[in-house]
């Protein structure tokens, strides 16, 4: 699956399906500080990923 | 996953309070903290005029957003600080947020920008004085800020301060033993003195990822990007922290933060000694008439400074 991601931006891909919590612990993400979207939907951790998903892993630090 | 409300299919799981919610009652929840936050400290009634700091960020638009739905009246004040790039685009996403959503309920966007009315940039006018960029960046929003609260005549000024801004801060003043700081800490700051604006964080029994959430879900388009200055800031670190805690063991942020708070309560006498050491201490600036220690504020002085230095 296709996977952006910020601080820096970047994309990087990874094989599917697997679980939301699973893909954050995978690239050694907080799940504290992190959301997961794919398309335009939020999904909760427990959510299954495909290799057809386009995701967005967006970090909740941000701002001025 | 489903809502553990209403047994559709959640969108956020929020395991310190045990719970996951749907869309729908995601928004319930989070207006709820707000009204809890906001009966609990006291900060405002539904006929006060409210002015909200807003960054472009994801926490002051969802707060203006928050409180517009909620009924109550706030207008809103950007501080363009002139940071190439970053300013543009978050001043873009206010703007965007204030004309497709704000305007529908009557409220109004004030900017005011750095470069126009101090002659430079907060990069270049940290650079002239010789302090670190977020020092001079939280000395000019603040003045700006409070002035414009003072003078639009707002009741109250509302930040966008979150839960782990402030168990952030709270650990940082605990690690240093900053105590003047801890007893300043709190969601309300009272208008302790004439020229004094009124401060409330609403937002502080939601945290940043809450936050982010109801931003996603709500549609509202915030930067993404931390500010490019406070890059390495400690807070950052903090909050790295924390988070680690928070995922091992939910309510973490909670417990530390309104722990605190609670512990304020059994002081009474703190406020009012902060209104009457303020009342003891505070008298208009020579220069600009705000409240201040010195015979100068530190806002006038930065800008002699400034000043002095271009010149140079």
């Amino acid at each position: 699956m296709h996977i952006q991601l910020s601080h820096p931006p970047r994309t990087v891909d990874i094989k599917g399906p697997k679980r939301a919590k699973d893909l954050l612990r995978e690239l050694n993400l907080v799940v504290e500080a992190h959301l997961v979207i794919r398309g335009d939907e939020l999904v909760t951790e427990d959510e299954m990923l495909y290799d057809q998903d386009h995701i967005e892993i967006r970090p909740v630090i941000s701002g001025g | 996953m489903n809502c553990t409300k209403c047994k559709m299919k959640a969108a956020i799981k929020l395991p310190r309070h045990h719970a996951a919610f749907c869309k729908s009652c995601f928004t319930h929840f989070t207006h709820d903290q707000v009204v809890k936050a906001v009966k609990s400290q006291q900060m405002f009634r539904k006929e006060d005029r409210i002015l909200v700091a807003v960054s472009g960020g994801k926490d002051s638009l969802a707060l203006w957003d928050i409180l517009l739905k909620l009924g109550y009246r706030s207008d809103a004040l950007y501080v363009n600080l002139g940071i190439a790039g970053y300013s543009h685009r978050s001043l873009d996403k206010v703007r965007s947020y204030a004309d497709k959503t704000a305007a529908g309920y009557g409220a109004t966007l004030h900017i005011h920008t750095v470069e126009q009315e101090e002659g430079a940039g907060i990069r270049e006018l940290s650079m002239l004085v010789h302090r670190p960029t977020c020092s001079t960046c939280g000395t000019i929003k603040r003045y700006q800020f409070n002035r414009a609260a003072i003078e639009k005549q707002y009741d109250v000024m509302a930040t966008g301060h979150n839960l782990d801004d402030e168990a952030a801060r709270l650990l940082g003043n605990v690690l240093h033993w900053q105590e003047e700081y801890l007893e300043k800490q709190g969601p309300t700051l009272p208008a302790s003195l004439d020229g004094f604006a009124k401060k409330v964080k609403p937002l502080y029994r939601l945290t940043e990822r809450e936050l982010a959430a109801y931003a996603i879900l709500h549609g509202i388009d915030y930067i993404v990007d931390e500010c490019p200055m406070a890059q390495g800031a400690r807070t950052l670190l903090y909050k790295e922290v924390l988070n680690r805690l928070e995922t091992e063991s939910p309510g973490t942020k909670q417990n530390f933060y309104w722990g605190f708070l609670e512990k304020q309560k059994v002081k009474p006498s703190v406020r009012s000694t902060m209104a009457e050491r303020d009342q003891a201490c505070l008298h208009p600036c020579s220069t600009c008439g705000q409240p201040t220690t010195a015979d100068v504020c530190s806002y006038c002085k930065l800008m002699a400074k400034a000043k002095t230095h271009s010149m140079s």
